[in-house]
């Protein structure tokens, strides 16, 4: 644990002295919750067919395949016309791509964001690395599972799969968000405790609260 | 005039109609933008899609009562601009509920939604946030001052401080417009404008690049969806007065309209050609160029 995460005692500016907790005071330490879908499923089914046509894309590219997602932009590629678009913050994003070879320290910060993304969330794994660990199946600090840290929805092969793949493999989520079988939120809420031990064994300065949204 | 139940239901009439048209006209400039880099561009719908599925989203999380608040305060300010302008002059169906307000409430209102978002916004925490809101607070209180000078022109050119009395003074031929009449004052208020659509180059509030999208940086789900309907809102609640005070109004819907998009695509090119200005940068820049026409503009009136 780091120094400036423990309980301490602070003296403010104007002399008065109060404790602070940081892991409890910047963090929400409620476990997830199974969030149930909407009651009618006529409402339901609207709700997957919007969530489908507005993918939010959390800008985060955690290894080399991040760079087959930037021609997406481009007058070439364009997956704007599909709905798709690029986010800047976990709050307002609906899809994690991971995109290639995942460090140890990347997972981190990966876990971080997406627990701060919102019900209902996806999370797609780009290419080789993230299936089994790809060129790097023998590296000490890379993950060579994804799923085994994250509840997957979706794998896009390849090394590296070209934007094209990558389109097609949105138009593949698409037909999953819409039939309602991209549930990976709730599976990650279910199944919380044993994503957590598998989280833990890899990370070994585990300096966070267990959920920090 | 007196308040008569009925237009309740006109006034919900007008902001669907008005609502409506915002997300087709950001939709359709987004759509101009995307075809001069050549690309598709998102379809013409994409604006609903996206509503409906931030009102969607299953969870929501919260940093306290004003994170609440801000969203409701901002569509509150655009809700209330909107209302106490006539929309359409002459239309009783459309005037909503401009014989209870004056120009200073509109200036107000204009600037309401900006308070609660900074609070909103200050309160989720989030360094971001508080960078763009100090951005943005100084900016807009910038902008504004070259618009309230051309306001204070113009009341004085008209003698009242009533919309439909200004829009009704400028009936009867393009060149009754305060935009012939008193240019001095139109084109202040037009640099104004500038500073607050969120275009560039003033647009650093957001700076998608710099700080991730700033203030609304937290917000997500029902809060977003509750900004993106006032995103839609706010501006055409602002162009509609900009229309009333300085283009003679607009006696129909098709002429609403094209007004209204004429405006707005002022900013558009505006925002294509120049680069975005740090705010230390505009604010001079609003003092320089803005501000001296203002004060020219109610000194020759």
């Amino acid at each position: 644990m780091k120094e400036e995460l423990e309980k301490r005692i602070i003296k403010g500016p104007d002399g008065l002295e109060f404790e602070v907790e940081p892991l409890r005071d910047y963090y929400c330490e409620a476990p997830p919750t199974v969030m149930p879908a909407a009651y009618s499923k006529i409402v339901e089914d609207l709700f997957n067919w919007a969530r489908s046509e507005s993918i939010w894309i959390l800008g985060f590219g955690t290894g080399c395949g991040a760079i087959e997602m930037r021609p997406l932009m481009t007058p070439r590629f364009d997956a704007y016309r599909f709905g798709v678009q690029w986010r800047p913050t976990p709050r307002q994003s609906n899809l994690f791509v991971i995109s290639g070879y995942l460090s140890v320290k990347t997972l981190k910060r990966v876990i971080r964001s997406y627990e701060q993304m919102q019900n209902p969330k996806y999370v797609v794994g780009l290419g080789s690395c993230t299936i089994n660990g790809g060129m790097y199946w023998d590296s000490y600090n890379t993950i060579k599972r994804l799923d085994q840290y994250l509840p997957v929805d979706l794998y896009i092969a390849g090394c590296m799969p070209r934007p094209e793949a990558l389109l097609q493999g949105f138009a593949d989520l698409k037909k999953l968000i819409r039939s309602g079988k991209a549930e990976g939120a709730n599976e990650y809420a279910e199944k919380f405790e044993w994503y957590k031990a598998n989280q833990k064994k890899v990370i070994n300065d585990w300096d966070m609260p267990d959920y920090n949204w | 005039m007196q308040f008569e139940w009925i237009q309740i239901p006109y006034a919900l009439l007008t902001l669907s109609i008005i609502i409506n048209f915002g997300l087709l006209m950001n939709a359709f400039v987004a759509k101009i933008g995307a075809r001069v880099g050549r690309r598709v561009g998102i379809p013409i719908y994409q604006n609903y899609i996206d509503l409906i599925k931030n009102y969607g989203l299953r969870s929501s999380i919260t940093h306290g009562v004003m994170f609440y608040l801000g969203p409701v305060f901002r569509l509150t300010g655009g809700i209330g601009l909107l209302m106490f302008v006539p929309t359409i002059y002459g239309s009783v169906m459309f005037s909503n509920f401009s014989f209870a307000g004056d120009l200073i409430l509109a200036l107000y209102f204009i600037f309401f939604g900006t308070l609660g978002m900074a609070l909103g916004a200050g309160e989720s925490g989030h360094p971001h946030a508080a960078i763009g809101v100090s951005r943005g607070l100084s900016q807009v209180t910038m902008a504004e001052l070259p618009l309230a000078l051309a306001v204070f022109s113009i009341a004085l050119q008209y003698n009242t401080l009533s919309v439909t009395e200004i829009v009704a003074a400028q009936q009867g031929g393009v060149l009754n417009w305060t935009l012939f009449t008193n240019p001095l004052a139109v084109v202040a208020a037009m640099l104004s404008f500038l500073g607050s659509v969120m275009r560039p180059p003033f647009d650093v509030v957001l700076a998608p690049q710099e700080i991730p999208i700033g203030p609304p940086t937290e917000y997500h789900s029902s809060y977003l969806a509750l900004m993106q309907t006032n995103r839609v809102i706010f501006p055409i609640a602002k162009m509609v007065i900009f229309m009333n005070l300085f283009f003679g109004g607009a006696d129909n819907w098709p002429v609403f309209f094209v007004k209204i998009f004429m405006i707005y695509m002022f900013a558009v090119f505006i925002g294509v050609v120049f680069p975005r200005f740090r705010v230390e940068q505009s604010i001079r820049w609003f003092l320089i160029w803005a501000v001296p026409i203002g004060i020219l503009a109610v000194i020759v009136v």
